[in-house]
C-alpha cells in the first residue's frame, strides 16, 4: 500500500536557524500518526512545511505525488487540510461563517449534510452559530477549528496541538472526537504535547528532538519504551 | 438658510465622492495593511480617461448641451475598466514582489508609483495643462427651491455648542456603555443638535428670494456612488468572494489554509479599489469639469481628504470609509459655511484646515477611527 503522506529528508531553516535537519516518516491511509516532542522540537514547523506554508527542502509526497512547492490553497483542494497551532479562527466572523470557510473549496451538494454532521459532533457550536468566533472560549475555538477543517472533507488532516489550553475533561472529549473522525475514514497527523493521550489514540508515533527524528514506530511500542516514558510521559 | 441648504446639497454630493475614493484606501489597507499612496493617482487617471473617452463621443460642444444620458454610463464603465486593469498591473509588478518585505519598503514603493503616474500622465499622455471635460450631463438644475433669504447670526456660544455636539460622539465612544448606543445615533445626535441651533438662530432677514439649486450632476454623483456602494456591500458581505476578502484581511496564512487563493483575492481587491477610485475621478470630473493636469497639487489634496475620511471612519472598515466620506465632507462644507457666517471672506481657502483638524482630533481621541477595530499586534 502506498503511504498517504511520505516525508523524505525534509529540512527547514528560519533564516540562519535550522529548525528541521532532514526528517523522514510515513503516514499510512486510515491511521492516526502522532508527532511528539518537546517545545521547539520542530513539530509545528513540520506541519507548516507539509502544508506549504513555509519553504522547505527535501521531498513531501501526498497520495504518491510530490507536493513540494505546491501552495497551501491548492493542497486543500487536493484533500490535505492543516488545522494550525493557535486555532486560526476568523474572529471577525461568526461561527457559521467560519464553518462556511471550511467548505470554501467545495461546490458539491453534500455541504449541508456535512455541516449537520460536524454540528452533531460539536453540539456546543450549534448553540453559537451566530456568535462572533472571537468571543468563543478557547475550547470552543478549538472545536470550531476542527469542525471547520472537517468541512473541507480532508483525506489527511494535520492537527496542531488540539488539546492546548483545554480543561482535562475537554481534552478527553477532543481525543474521543479525533478517534471518531479517524474511524469515519480520515487519516490524521496529530501533533501533541500531551504524549500520554496522543499515544493512546495513535497507531503510529514519531518522536522529534531538536529537528530530527529520535524514534518512530507503533504507538503501543513507543508508549512502553523506557526512553519515551522518561522523557515524555513523566514517569518510569 | 439658502446658503445652509446649498451647503447640505454639496455636502452630500462631495461626501459620496470622498466615500468612493476612501473605499479604495481602506480596502487595500484591509488586505495588505499598507497605505496605497498611488490610489489618488488612480483617481486622477479615472478623471483623465473619462475626459478622453467622453471626447470620443464628441458631443455637447455648445454650453448646456449634453450627450444622451447613457453615454455617461459608458464613459464611467470604460474609465473603471481601464483603471481596474491599471490597478491589477501595478499590484502585480510593484507590490506583489514585496509581499514579504517590511511595510516601509512597500510604502516607499507606493510613493514611487504615485510620482511615476503623476509625471508620466502629465508629460507623456495627457499634457501639462488643465482640459475641460466634455459635458455629459445637462447643467440645468433638476429642481430649484426658492427660499426667503434668512439671516443666521451665530453667537460664539452657539458655535461652541455645535463643536461640542460634533465632539461628543468621539468622547463618548471610548466609554464602556457606548457599545449600547446604535451607530447611527453618533451621526443623528449631533446633526439634530446642529439643526436645532441653526433653526433657533434663523430669523427672517430681508425677504429677498434666493434659490437653492439641486443640479443633475449632484443627483448623478449621489446615485452612482450609492449604487456602487450597495453593490460593494453586497459583494463583501453576501458572496463567497467577499467572505474570502474578509478572511484574507483578517489573517493571510490562515486564509490560505482554508483553500483561498490569497494572491487572487489581493489582486481582485486592488482592481475593485481602483475601479471605485476611477468612478470617483469620473464623478469629480463631471462636477468640476476643468480637469487639472495629473501632477497638480489639487489632486494630492483630494486624495488626502479621502484618505482622512478612511482614517476617521476606521481604516480597513468598509462601512467606516463610507461614514468617514460623508462626515469629512460635512465638516469641510459646514466649516466653510460657518466661518463665512462669522464674517471671514476667504472661508473656502481654509477648507482643508477643518478636515485635518478633525483628523488630529480623531487620532487623539479614537485612533482606530469611528468604526475601526482597535489594532492588536499579531502574535
Ligand atoms: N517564524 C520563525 N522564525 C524563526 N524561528 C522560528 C520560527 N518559527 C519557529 N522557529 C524556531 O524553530 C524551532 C521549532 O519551532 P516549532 O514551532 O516547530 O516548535 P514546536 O515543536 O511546534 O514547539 P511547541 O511544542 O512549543 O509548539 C524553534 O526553535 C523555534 O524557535
Ligand atoms: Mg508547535
Amino acid at each position: 500500500m502506498t503511504p498517504l503522506l511520505e516525508v523524505n529528508s525534509l529540512s527547514v531553516a528560519y533564516g540562519a536557524i535550522k529548525a528541521l535537519h532532514g526528517i523522514s516518516f510515513k503516514v499510512m491511509p486510515g491511521e492516526v500518526c502522532t508527532l511528539i516532542g518537546c517545545n521547539g522540537a520542530g513539530k509545528s514547523t513540520t506541519l507548516r512545511a507539509i502544508s506549504g506554508m513555509i519553504k522547505s527542502s527535501g521531498e513531501v509526497k501526498f497520495a504518491g505525488e510530490s507536493i513540494s512547492g505546491v501552495s497551501p490553497h491548492t493542497l486543500v483542494r487536493r484533500g490535505l487540510c492543516h488545522c494550525p497551532e493557535g486555532r486560526g479562527v476568523f474572529a471577525n466572523m461568526s461561527v457559521s461563517e467560519n464553518l462556511d470557510l471550511g467548505a470554501f473549496t467545495r461546490h458539491d451538494a453534500d455541504i449541508p449534510k456535512d455541516r449537520e454532521r460536524v454540528l452533531t459532533l460539536f453540539p456546543r457550536l450549534r448553540e453559537r452559530l451566530k456568535q462572533s468566533a472571537g468571543t468563543l472560549s478557547g475550547g470552543e475555538q478549538q472545536m470550531l477549528a476542527i469542525a471547520r477543517a472537517l468541512l473541507a472533507r480532508p483525506k489527511l488532516l494535520l492537527l496542531d496541538e488540539p488539546s492546548l489550553g483545554l480543561a482535562p475533561q475537554l481534552v478527553q472529549t477532543i481525543f474521543q472526537i479525533i478517534r471518531e473522525i479517524n474511524q469515519q475514514g480520515t487519516t490524521i497527523l496529530l501533533v501533541e504535547q500531551n504524549a500520554h493521550m496522543a499515544l493512546q489514540v495513535a497507531h503510529h508515533a514519531v518522536v522529534l528532538e531538536v529537528g530530527a527524528v529520535a524514534m518512530s514506530g507503533p504507538a503501543k511500542e513507543l508508549a512502553a519504551s523506557d526512553a519515551v516514558r522518561k522523557a515524555y510521559l513523566g514517569h518510569g | 438658510m439658502t446658503d445652509l441648504l446649498q451647503t447640505l446639497v454639496t455636502t452630500i454630493a462631495l461626501g459620496s465622492l470622498y466615500a468612493l475614493i476612501a473605499l479604495g484606501y481602506t480596502m487595500v489597507y484591509g488586505v495588505l495593511k499598507f497605505i496605497n499612496f498611488a490610489h489618488s493617482d488612480i483617481v486622477v487617471l479615472g478623471a483623465w480617461t473619462s475626459l478622453v473617452f467622453a471626447g470620443w463621443f464628441a458631443v455637447g460642444e455648445g454650453a448646456g448641451a449634453a450627450a444622451p444620458w447613457w453615454t455617461g454610463g459608458i464613459v464611467l464603465a470604460m474609465a473603471m475598466l481601464t483603471c481596474g486593469v491599471l490597478g491589477f498591473t501595478i499590484e502585480r509588478l510593484a507590490y506583489k514582489p514585496l509581499r514579504k518585505a517590511p511595510r516601509l519598503n512597500v510604502l516607499i514603493t507606493a510613493i514611487g508609483i504615485s510620482l511615476l503616474l503623476q509625471n508620466s500622465g502629465q508629460s507623456l499622455i495627457f499634457g501639462p495643462r488643465p482640459k475641460p471635460m466634455p459635458p455629459l450631463i445637462t447643467d440645468r438644475p433638476l429642481a430649484t427651491i426658492a427660499l426667503p433669504d434668512w439671516d443666521v447670526n451665530l453667537a460664539w456660544y452657539w458655535l461652541l455648542l455645535i463643536v461640542a455636539a460634533i465632539a461628543a460622539p468621539f468622547m463618548v465612544a471610548k466609554a464602556k456603555w457606548a457599545a449600547r448606543i446604535p451607530k447611527w445615533a453618533y451621526v443623528a445626535g449631533p446633526a439634530a443638535v446642529i439643526a436645532g441651533v441653526l433653526l433657533l438662530n434663523t430669523t427672517d432677514g430681508g425677504g429677498q428670494r434666493q434659490d437653492v439649486k439641486i443640479l443633475w450632476v449632484d443627483i448623478a454623483i449621489v446615485l452612482t456612488a450609492i449604487l456602487l456602494m450597495v453593490a460593494l456591500q453586497f459583494l463583501v458581505y453576501g458572496t463567497k468572494l467577499g467572505q474570502a476578502m474578509r478572511a484574507v484581511s483578517f489573517n493571510i496564512p490562515n486564509a490560505a489554509l482554508m483553500g483561498i487563493n490569497v494572491n487572487f483575492v489581493i489582486s481582485f481587491t486592488f482592481v475593485l479599489g481602483s475601479m471605485l477610485g476611477a468612478a470617483g475621478g469620473f464623478l469629480y470630473a463631471i462636477k468640476y469639469p476643468l480637469v487639472s493636469q495629473t501632477a497638480d497639487a489639487g489632486w494630492v489634496l483630494l486624495g488626502l481628504t479621502a484618505f482622512v475620511a478612511a482614517v476617521v471612519g476606521g481604516i480597513g472598515s468598509i462601512r467606516g470609509a463610507m461614514l468617514g466620506g460623508f462626515l469629512i465632507s460635512a465638516v469641510q462644507q459646514f466649516g466653510i459655511w460657518g466661518v463665512k457666517q462669522m464674517g471671514y471672506d476667504n472661508a473656502p481657502a481654509l477648507k482643508d484646515l477643518y478636515v485635518f483638524a478633525v483628523l488630529i482630533f480623531v487620532l487623539l481621541v479614537k485612533p482606530e477611527g469611528l468604526l475601526g477595530r482597535p489594532t492588536r499586534e499579531k502574535v
